[in-house]
C-alpha cells in the first residue's frame, strides 16, 4: 500500500505543476497591462509604470516571472491583492473557514438525504419509492443552486419569516444564529450533492445486493433489514464515500452562487467580488488553492478507499 | 411457378440495424420522449421569438412597473416596466444558444484530444492525460468564472469560458471510447491491410465513439445552460438591458418581497429545460448501452 501511495502522491505533482502552469496563463488572458491598473491616477507617468512592472517582475520574459510568480507560491506567498493591498493568502485564510462550515453542512445534509433516498430506490427497485426518489434526485440536478435559493427565501424568509434572509454570524461567536443563518444555504448547497449521491447508492446497492453474501445472508434466515443494511450498505458504501468525496468541485461551485444568493461573506463571495474588482491576483490566488484542495480531496479519498476496503491492502 | 413459390415462402425479416434499435429504445421511454418535445419546444420559442412575443422585451415602461400578472402581461412586469413574458421567450435565445455553443466548443476541442490521446497512446496520451487532470481539478464554475473574469463579461466569452471548462469532460469520454473500439479485431484488421493510421482513426474508430459522445453531450448542454445562466446571474454572461434568464433572476432578487414573480418564471424555464436535456441523455444512455441500468 505504501508503494501505492507514494505513486500517487507522485503522480499528482504534474498535475499540481500544469494547474499553477494554467493558472498563471490564466493572468496573460487579461485585458490591458497590470500595471496600468495597479497604477490608477498616476498611469500617465511612465516611471510610475517601469517601477511597478520591475516590482512586479512584469518587466522580465515570461517563464522567468512564472518561476519568480512559483517560487512565492511555494513560500505560501500568494501575492497582494490590488484592491485592499493585504496577501492574498491571509484573504483566503480568512474566508475559508466560512465556505467550510458551510460545505461541511452541506455534505452532512446531501449524506443525510442521498444515501436513505438510494437505499430506498434499490430495495424498491423498479417500483414506486424507486420511481419517485429518481425522479426527485432529477429534479434536483436540474435545479439551478440559485434558484432555489431564492426559491427558499421567497419562502422560508419573507413569507414564513422563520429565518434570516441573508448574512453571516460566526460558529463561535453566536452558534445558533451561526446555524440559522446557514442551515438555508447549506441545504441549497446540499440539494445537488444529495441527488448525485442518490443515484451513487443506488447503482452501488443494486450490485450488493446481487452479490453472494447477501443470498447466504438471505438463507441464513435474517430479517431482509439486517440483510440490507448490515450486509449489503457496509459495501455499497466504500465507492459512494470516495464518490463522494470527489463532489468537492460541485461544492465549491455550487458555494460561489449559494454565497452571493445569501450575502455570506466566504469564499465563493471573495472570487465574485475580485472578479469585479478586477482584483486578478485574488481570482489567480482562489483558483489554486480550490485546485490544490481539489487534488489533494482526492488523494484522500483514494487513500480512504484502500483504507477501508480490505481487499485493496497489501496490493 | 418459381415466382409462386418463392410468394408463399415466409419474408425473411430485415435485421434491424443498431441505429434503429437505439432508437426504438429511445422512442419506448415516454419521460425522454416528453423531454425531447419540450426542447423543441423551447427551440421553437427561441426561433419565432419576435412573431410570439406579445411586447419587446427592452421596451420600458414607466406605467407598467412592477405589475403582477394580469391578462395584459401574464407573468407580470419588471422593474423598468419591461414585460415578463416577452423577456423570458427572448432569454431563451441566449440559453440555448449558450448551451449548443458552448457545448459545440467544447467538443471540438475534447473529441479530437481524446481521439488523439487514446489512438496515439505513449507520450501523446500521458501529456494530454495530466493536461485534463489538471483543468478537471479546478471546480468546474470556477474556472469559468475565472476565464470569464479574464476575458471580460459578454455572452461570447462566457460560451468560450464554459466550452473551454468542459472540453476535458469530452475529452475524458472520447479516450475511453477510443481505447474501448481501438481494442476491437475490426480496427487491427483494418491496420493490418495497411490503412494510415489517420485513416483507421477517423473511419473505423471515430464512428464507435460517437454514441457516448452524444450521451455526453446531452448531458453537457444542461450543464452549459446552468452555467450561462450561473454567470449571467452573476453579471458575467449576457450584459443588460438583453435579456437572459440568469441575469433576470439577478434583477429579480432585488425585489423579492415586492414582485416575488419576477424570481418565479425565469427560474422555471431553466428548471424546465435543464430536466428536459437530463431526460433525453439519460434516454439516450439507455439506448445506446443498454448493458447499463
Amino acid at each position: 500500500m505504501s508503494g501505492n501511495l507514494g505513486g500517487r502522491i507522485a503522480q499528482i505533482i504534474p498535475t499540481l505543476l500544469l494547474v499553477s502552469v494554467l493558472v498563471f496563463c490564466l493572468q496573460q488572458l487579461m485585458p490591458g497591462d497590470p500595471a496600468m491598473i495597479m497604477a490608477g491616477e498616476e498611469r500617465g507617468d511612465p516611471q510610475v509604470l517601469a517601477q511597478i512592472r520591475a516590482e512586479l517582475w512584469l518587466d522580465r520574459p515570461l517563464p522567468v516571472q512564472y518561476f519568480h510568480w512559483m517560487g512565492n507560491v511555494l513560500h505560501g506567498n500568494l501575492g497582494y491583492s490590488w484592491r485592499i493591498r493585504e496577501p492574498v493568502a491571509q484573504l483566503i485564510a480568512e474566508k475559508l473557514p466560512v465556505t467550510a462550515q458551510l460545505g461541511f453542512m452541506a455534505f452532512a445534509i446531501a449524506v443525510l438525504i442521498g444515501v436513505p433516498a438510494g437505499i430506498v430506490a434499490a430495495v424498491y427497485r423498479n417500483k414506486f419509492w424507486d420511481y419517485l426518489a429518481n425522479a426527485i434526485g432529477l429534479a434536483g440536478l436540474s435545479t439551478p443552486t440559485f434558484w432555489l435559493g431564492i426559491m427558499l427565501i421567497l419562502l422560508v424568509s419573507v413569507d414564513l419569516g422563520w429565518l434570516p434572509p441573508s448574512g453571516y454570524v460566526g460558529l463561535f461567536e453566536d452558534w445558533r444564529q451561526s446555524l440559522a443563518t446557514t442551515i438555508m444555504p447549506a441545504f441549497v448547497l446540499g440539494n445537488a450533492i444529495a441527488a448525485i449521491l442518490m443515484r451513487h447508492t443506488r447503482s452501488a446497492m443494486l450490485t450488493a445486493l446481487d452479490q453472494d453474501y447477501v443470498r447466504t445472508a438471505r438463507a441464513k434466515g435474517l430479517s431482509e433489514s439486517v440483510v440490507v443494511l448490515r450486509h449489503a450498505l457496509r459495501n455499497a458504501l466504500i465507492p459512494v464515500i470516495t464518490l463522494g468525496a470527489l463532489e468537492l468541485g460541485t461544492l465549491l461551485s455550487g458555494a460561489v452562487l449559494t454565497e452571493q444568493v445569501f450575502s455570506i461573506p466566504g469564499f465563493g463571495k471573495m472570487i465574485v467580488d475580485a472578479v469585479f474588482n478586477r482584483d486578478y491576483p485574488v481570482v489567480q490566488g482562489v483558483v489554486l488553492v480550490t485546485a490544490f484542495l481539489y487534488v489533494m480531496l482526492n488523494l484522500i479519498a483514494d487513500v480512504l478507499y484502500v483504507v477501508i476496503n480490505p481487499r485493496l491492502r497489501g496490493a | 411457378m418459381s415466382a409462386t413459390i418463392a410468394a408463399a415462402a415466409p419474408p425473411i425479416p430485415r435485421a434491424r440495424s443498431p441505429r434503429e434499435l437505439a432508437l426504438s429504445r429511445f422512442l419506448h421511454r415516454p419521460v425522454a420522449v416528453a423531454g425531447l418535445v419540450v426542447i423543441v419546444l423551447f427551440i421553437a420559442v427561441a426561433a419565432f421569438a419576435p412573431l410570439i412575443a406579445p411586447y419587446d422585451p427592452i421596451a420600458t415602461s414607466w406605467t407598467a412597473i412592477r405589475k403582477a400578472p394580469s391578462v395584459a402581461h401574464w407573468m407580470g412586469t419588471d422593474e423598468n416596466g419591461r414585460d415578463v413574458l416577452s423577456r423570458v421567450i427572448f432569454g431563451a435565445r441566449a440559453s440555448l444558444m449558450a448551451g449548443v455553443v458552448s457545448v459545440l466548443i467544447a467538443a471540438g476541442i475534447g473529441v479530437p484530444a481524446g481521439l488523439l490521446a487514446g489512438f496515439a497512446g505513449g507520450w501523446t496520451d500521458i501529456c494530454l492525460s495530466r493536461v485534463v487532470d489538471a483543468m478537471l481539478a479546478c471546480p468546474f464554475l470556477i474556472l469559468a468564472i475565472a476565464l470569464a473574469a479574464f476575458l471580460g463579461p459578454d455572452l461570447t466569452n462566457a460560451m468560450i469560458a464554459i466550452g473551454v471548462s468542459t472540453a476535458p469532460r469530452f475529452m475524458r469520454v472520447a479516450r475511453a471510447a477510443t481505447l474501448d473500439a481501438a481494442s476491437n479485431e475490426y480496427v487491427e484488421a483494418a491496420r493490418a491491410l495497411g490503412n494510415p493510421p489517420w485513416r483507421v482513426a477517423f473511419r473505423h474508430v471515430l464512428p464507435n465513439i460517437v454514441p457516448p459522445v452524444l450521451v455526453q453531450g446531452t448531458l453537457a448542454i444542461a450543464a452549459a445552460i446552468i452555467a450561462e445562466a450561473s454567470l449571467s446571474f452573476l453579471g458575467l454572461g449576457q450584459q443588460p438591458p438583453a435579456p437572459s434568464w440568469g441575469s433576470m433572476l439577478n434583477a429579480a432578487q432585488r425585489f423579492l418581497s415586492q414582485a416575488p414573480w419576477l424570481a418565479v418564471f425565469p427560474g422555471l424555464a431553466i428548471f424546465l429545460v435543464v430536466l428536459s436535456f437530463n431526460l433525453v441523455g439519460d434516454g439516450l444512455r439507455d439506448a445506446l448501452d443498454p448493458r447499463r441500468r
